[in-house]
């Protein structure tokens, strides 16, 4: 019997509209999640829980993105307070002088979605204008931050693990310094309106820190960005990417010779992983008094991100957000500790490496059941006996 | 002119101390092949415990006595030998099967532990302090308009002759053999009765009492000493790790050269451009070396085997 392929393939096509639908749950699931965290849970709690809150989504969102390369794909970068600093600067540059031109100043104008929302009037729309220019500043700043990616992931080409990692160090610290050469802040509208966009990048405060942009993020915008870093990291770990990513890290001369094309998929690792950590710094240079300054690159805010990611597991998206959450509140906890902190986390982070070098999950997930097979059968056999 | 000698003896007076660190971590990497990131706080140790012992040589001898300098410096390098002997031992050796990344991960959580331990106020606090003067700052002799001290004198001369003196241990003694050989291929060392293990210890022994020593003459140099956790150290080690990459990581005469190349072009870099830029300016040259000739200026290409 003859079989028609073609009108096979065409049976068993997905008719459009449903395909959509499915494929855009996920997304409208994580708009869904942001906006009950901002109208919510945070009316429902007081401010310094919303606070930590707001920390959480920024850590997870840094977290997360760092695993994209340090646990896919095996390149240990220690240089993502960098991105995290280019994406933060310029987001938060065009978000103050953005405001300055447009409005004539640099206060707040969000809607219902803002961090301090204006009192909402009738016959007014609930979103702001500032909104949208709060949306295209994290984006400019993620876009930026990607291109620096590639500029850092070039050399991976000829650099491997200890090489790669110092100058990723290094470029964390050219970052550093060469905004500290950055010139003074431009206070008013009509100077603002009258200087050019490229030299507006250039005044943003130097080693004094950029203080003026509005303090926009609010849970809205950092849960906004936490859900979709995960749904992307989760996506890109079953793709063809994600599967070529581990190849690279499980070994790399191996994955070669199998006509994995290394060099391509280490530049869009650094280059996804930027533009997440460019996001992440614009929301932290818009959170309410968090003081934008060149330290933010400093390799000290690098290794926060580090040790989130190593305890978390490399390689494991959920494991990077417990670890994210984690490490955020138990600061809190152990205020009256707060000078054993760090003691306390090196040698968590030794004693994990020698007892359990693949981090609280490794490279899993929560919900994979090869994670749970080993602690079910330890119960299952407690049980028996 | 003047400029010119002036920045050229800022240079050598830096250089040498840059070369005394990269040693340290020269030697660990020829051996085990990751960054031993505590390096710098080894050094930072060095500073501190050459402050206390300092302290007390003088509260017992009511004084600032002319030979103070050697207790010093010898106390410091043995102390420090043994908490770099002490590390390798205790984080490290458990790691020695294990994948490079865990050891560097372990390594910074090293740097992270004594950097955070150093701050406590038990240790040594957060404030920064001078070491005594132990070496005047008086003019020994000069060069043109150029004043060479006698500090300058003493802390290039200390450098050189622990240089010397490891260069003499790594190509003369059977122990230098020994480590050349383990860090040549480590199994076939260990096979022809080498014992690698103890091996490693002297390395992390001998890198770690050199780091000791750079830490002394820094704090010589420039009188204060920072909190153990102060960003600068950590630009020290790297600017150190740099030197020993631009050298040719694993070679000793390498690092040598690398940390006089490095505070050259460090010093020439503020004396004739930018000031404000010396860190840029080591980065973008680690960077070029890298990506032109990774195996640095004396070392050796090695192909990766499958």
């Amino acid at each position: 019997m003859a079989f028609d392929l073609t009108s096979r393939a065409r049976e068993l096509r997905p008719s459009a509209a449903p395909a959509l639908a499915r494929g855009l749950t996920p997304f409208a699931l994580c708009v869904a999640f942001a906006v009950l965290m901002q109208l919510a849970v945070k009316p429902a709690v007081d401010a310094y829980t919303a606070r930590l809150l707001l920390d959480i989504g920024t850590n997870i969102v840094l977290a997360v993105s760092l695993t994209m390369v340090n646990g896919f794909t095996g390149q240990f970068s220690m240089g993502h307070a960098g991105f995290l600093a280019v994406g933060g600067y310029v987001a938060a540059t065009v978000m103050y002088y953005g405001s300055l031109r447009l409005w004539g100043n640099a206060e707040m104008a969000g809607g219902m979605l803002s961090s301090m929302p204006i009192k909402p009037q009738p016959g007014r729309s609930p979103f702001s204008p500032g909104d949208v220019l709060f949306l295209c500043s994290l984006v400019a700043g993620g876009l930026v931050s990607g291109v620096f990616g590639i500029l850092v992931g070039l050399p991976s080409l000829r650099l491997r693990g200890d090489y790669l990692a110092i100058v990723t160090l290094g470029f964390g610290e050219i970052v550093r310094v060469t905004i500290q050469q950055t010139g003074p802040v431009i206070k008013d509208a009509a100077t603002a309106r009258a200087t050019p966009w490229p030299e507006l990048f250039t005044r943003v405060g130097g080693s004094l820190g950029f203080s003026g942009p509005p303090p926009y993020t609010s849970l809205f915008w950092a849960f906004l960005a936490a859900t979709l870093t995960v749904l992307v990291a989760i996506r890109l770990k079953r793709s063809t990417f994600g599967r070529a990513f581990l190849s690279i890290r499980e070994d790399e001369i191996a994955s070669e010779a199998m006509g994995v094309n290394t060099v391509r998929y280490k530049v869009e690792a650094f280059v996804i992983s930027a533009f997440f950590a460019g996001i992440a710094g614009g929301l932290y240079a818009h959170t309410l008094g968090v003081g934008l300054s060149p330290q933010a690159a400093g390799f000290q805010k690098s290794f926060d991100i580090i040790i989130m990611v190593v305890l978390g597991g490399l390689g494991s998206v959920s494991g990077a957000v417990i670890a994210a959450v984690v490490l955020t509140l138990l600061p809190e906890y152990l205020r009256e500790l707060s000078n054993y902190r760090m003691i306390v986390f090196s040698l968590a982070l030794i004693l994990m490496m020698i007892f359990r070098p693949q981090g609280l999950l490794g490279v899993r997930e929560l919900w994979d059941a090869a994670l749970w097979r080993p602690i079910a059968r330890r119960f299952g056999k407690g049980g028996a006996g | 002119m003047e400029v010119f000698l002036q920045t050229l003896k800022d240079g050598v007076a830096i250089g040498s101390l840059y070369a005394l660190i990269a040693l340290g971590y020269t030697m660990v990497y020829g051996i085990l092949k990751f960054i031993n990131f505590a390096h710098s706080d080894i050094v930072v140790l060095g500073a501190w415990t050459s402050l206390l012992i300092a302290k007390a040589i003088e509260k017992a001898a009511g004084g600032t006595p002319a030979w103070l300098g050697v207790p010093v410096l010898l106390g410091a390098m043995a102390l420090c030998a043994l908490v770099g002997f002490t590390v390798e031992r205790l984080a490290y050796r458990p790691l020695r099967r294990a994948p490079r990344l865990n050891v560097l991960i372990t390594a910074i959580g090293v740097s992270l532990f004594l950097q955070n331990l150093g701050q406590q106020e038990w240790m040594f606090g957060t404030r920064p302090r001078s070491l005594p003067p132990i070496v005047s700052g008086n003019a020994l002799f000069s060069v043109g308009s150029v004043r060479i001290n006698i500090l300058d004198v003493v802390g290039i001369g200390t450098a050189l002759a622990l240089m010397a003196g490891l260069e003499w241990l790594v190509f003369h003694t059977k122990l230098g053999r020994g480590m050349r050989a383990v860090s040549h291929n480590t199994v076939t060392a260990s096979l022809m009765g080498v014992p690698v293990d103890r091996v490693i210890s002297v390395t992390f022994i001998i890198g770690s009492s050199l780091a000791a020593a750079g830490g002394f003459l820094w704090a010589l140099k420039y009188q204060q000493i920072n909190q153990p956790a102060d960003a600068g150290w950590t630009l020290l080690g790297l600017k150190a790790f740099v030197a020993a990459v631009v050298g040719g990581i694993g070679n000793v005469r390498g690092a040598m050269l690398g940390g006089l190349a490095i505070g050259l072009l460090e010093n020439f870099g503020v004396a004739y451009f930018n000031p404000s830029l010396a860190d840029v300016y080591v980065f973008g040259v680690l960077i070029v070396v890298l990506l032109f000739r990774p195996s640095g200026i004396l070392g050796k290409a090695v192909a990766e085997k499958v």
